[in-house]
């Protein structure tokens, strides 16, 4: 029990610390990217460790800042839409591996805050409630532009959820299991001992699919319609201080549960190549013996900078790609990945029909 | 689409502009898109490589100026304003300062001109008489309103003593209240010399 509560901390503070963490990662990567120094100018005591203090220096001031509620605005809900967006964002990773079992004490400890065996649809679940957050702000705002926003961000999230979750019924036809730590383990496998069965392997096309639809759930650019702050108003145009913090941090929070999504069912979570439950098994001969915590805590390593690269990856792609107009949006949601989707799911239960008549 | 007249509308354009109907307009055509660039996927990720490219570049350039190698390279081009300052242009118009003679007198005659032409109105002139029965009028008190001002240069082209000049090279108005902004003779005489100002 204690254990639980230990872990659980971890992955909170993990999740959320990442996500404060790349607020200073989007300034400093877009910086870099457009030949820029990027933000520098926060300092502790003259230290300025390349402007890491930036996010703290964001919190003091979302924190001291006047929190205006609309008018005729609906208070309770007003007050209540940015907490319902963390809330969602934060509980999803309950169930994701981090790692894999954990001898303590001469106890398993399985690295997963909650090993329930409907892991994805939980998921799925809680990220859809993650629209009322949006949809509630709009609403309550008592303010056109904003609620016009909500509308929008709630049908762009609705539509592209449809193909996130088609775009992984391969993988599950496939894997055979909702489990997300079955999963992982399912990825463990080698084929000609060679090659790992990474779902990327598995499911290039789901991939692609899966990762289009995550970022536009994320509502970042490229389809960062919903909230566009420039020039298009979105849903949060009456928020000020911590509250809209609050947004831009479910926001960020999405984005470190999409890479831990990617991590997690593309490239195999916690499973380090050729990483076995008593060390490295080299195809080319190789072994390289590891107590058990060791792979442990190596697979926990492992996990985290697959989700730090996706991190990155996911950030490259928001400043690469401009921003999509609301009918290409969803024309590419609804005409193109949808039915792609739908033939993925045809094409992976034929290619394994074929499988088990011709080869097994 | 045929049904749409819009659409239409412009073909049938299109169509007298290149057949010479239209003088003088040089009509672009468009490029029809190839598949592989309508299905954007590998777009994506050409532009992905670019960026990508300048990420690992200027990574790699900040990484060995750390380390103390490749200095001559920069890898940015970011001027970190406060700390250094680009050169300007000596035209460019920027605060003004109040010429002095070579006894120090300010070379103003206080004429109100300037503050005549000033279309933000902006320059507050009192005149007073000047000790040198030579010299009719002095300016007793004159200020500058930076935070009405618009930066024209009238005031300088309209003076005929060159007594006024915006050459100082000091671009920034910041200030905490709109009080400090308001530049005084003394401030105007020897610029820069005020602490907010
Ligand atoms: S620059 Fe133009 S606006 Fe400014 S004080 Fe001179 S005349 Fe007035
Ligand atoms: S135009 Fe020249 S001389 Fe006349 S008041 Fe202005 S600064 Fe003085």
């Amino acid at each position: 029990m204690l254990v639980k509560i230990v872990l659980t901390l971890i992955v909170i503070m993990g999740a959320l610390n990442l996500a404060g963490f790349l607020t200073w990662v989007e300034r400093k990567q877009s910086a870099v990217i457009q030949d820029r120094i990027g933000a520098n100018r926060a300092r502790i005591f003259g230290l300025r460790l390349l402007g890491l203090f930036h996010p703290l220096a964001d919190m003091i001031k979302l924190i001291m800042k006047e929190d205006f509620t609309p008018r005729l605005g609906h208070k309770t809900l007003h007050m209540l839409a940015p907490f319902i967006s963390v809330f969602f964002a934060l509980i999803a990773f309950a169930a994701i591996p981090i790692g894999d079992h954990l001898m303590l004490w001469g106890h398993p400890v399985s690295l997963q805050v909650s090993n329930m065996n409907v892991g994805l649809l939980y998921i799925f679940a809680v990220m859809s409630m993650g629209v009322y957050g949006v949809f509630l702000a709009g609403f309550s705002s008592n303010n056109n532009y904003s609620f016009l926003g909500g509308l929008r961000a709630s049908s762009q999230m609705i539509s592209y959820e449809i193909t996130m979750g088609v775009s992984l019924i391969g993988i599950i036809m496939i894997y055979g299991s909702l489990n997300l730590q079955d999963l992982v383990q399912a990825q463990g496998h080698y084929w000609l001992s060679w090659i790992p069965q990474w779902g990327i392997f598995v499911q290039p096309v789901g991939f692609l699919l899966f990762m289009t639809a995550a970022m536009a759930e994320t509502k970042r650019a490229p389809f960062d319609l919903p909230e566009g702050e420039s020039e298009i108003i979105g849903y949060f145009v009456e928020y000020s201080g911590m509250k809209f913090g609050m947004f831009m941090l479910s926001d960020f929070l999405e984005t470190v549960l999409a890479a831990a999504l990617l991590a997690t069912l593309f490239f195999g979570g916690w499973q380090i190549p050729y990483l076995f439950s008593d060390g490295f098994h080299f195809p080319w001969g190789g072994v390289w013996l590891i107590p058990q915590t060791g792979v442990a805590l190596l697979g926990v390593l492992s996990f985290s900078l697959k989700i730090i690269f996706f991190c990155w990856f996911l950030m490259m792609v928001r400043w690469t790609l401009p921003r999509f107009r609301y009918d290409q949006l969803m024309r590419l949601g609804w005409k193109m990945m949808l039915p792609l989707a739908l033939m993925n799911i045809l094409v992976t239960g034929l290619i394994m029909v074929l499988l088990k008549e011709f080869i097994l | 689409m045929e049904n749409d007249a819009a659409i239409g509308a412009y073909e049938y354009t299109c169509y007298r502009i290149n057949n010479g109907f239209v003088k003088g307009i040089h009509l672009v055509n468009r490029k029809e898109l190839t598949f592989l660039e309508r299905i954007y996927i590998f777009e994506a990720f050409k532009g992905i490589l670019i960026t990508s490219t300048h990420f690992f570049k200027n990574i790699f350039l900040h990484t060995a100026h750390l380390l103390g190698f490749l200095k001559g390279q920069s890898a940015a081009v970011t001027i970190q304003y406060p700390d250094e300052k680009r050169e300007y242009a000596p035209r460019l118009r920027t605060r003004h300062r109040l010429v002095q003679r070579e006894d120090g007198s300010p070379r103003c005659v206080a004429c109100m001109l300037c503050e005549t032409v000033c279309p933000a109105k902006c320059i507050y002139i009192i005149a007073g008489e000047d000790p040198d029965p030579n010299i009719e009028k002095v300016a007793k008190k004159f200020d500058i309103d930076l935070g009405k001002c618009v930066y024209c240069g009238f005031c300088v082209e309209v003076c005929p003593e060159d007594a006024i000049r915006m050459d100082t090279q000091i671009m920034d108005i910041a200030a905490y209240s709109r009080e400090e902004m308001l530049l005084d003779m003394d401030e105007l005489l020897h610029p820069g010399s005020r602490k907010n100002g």
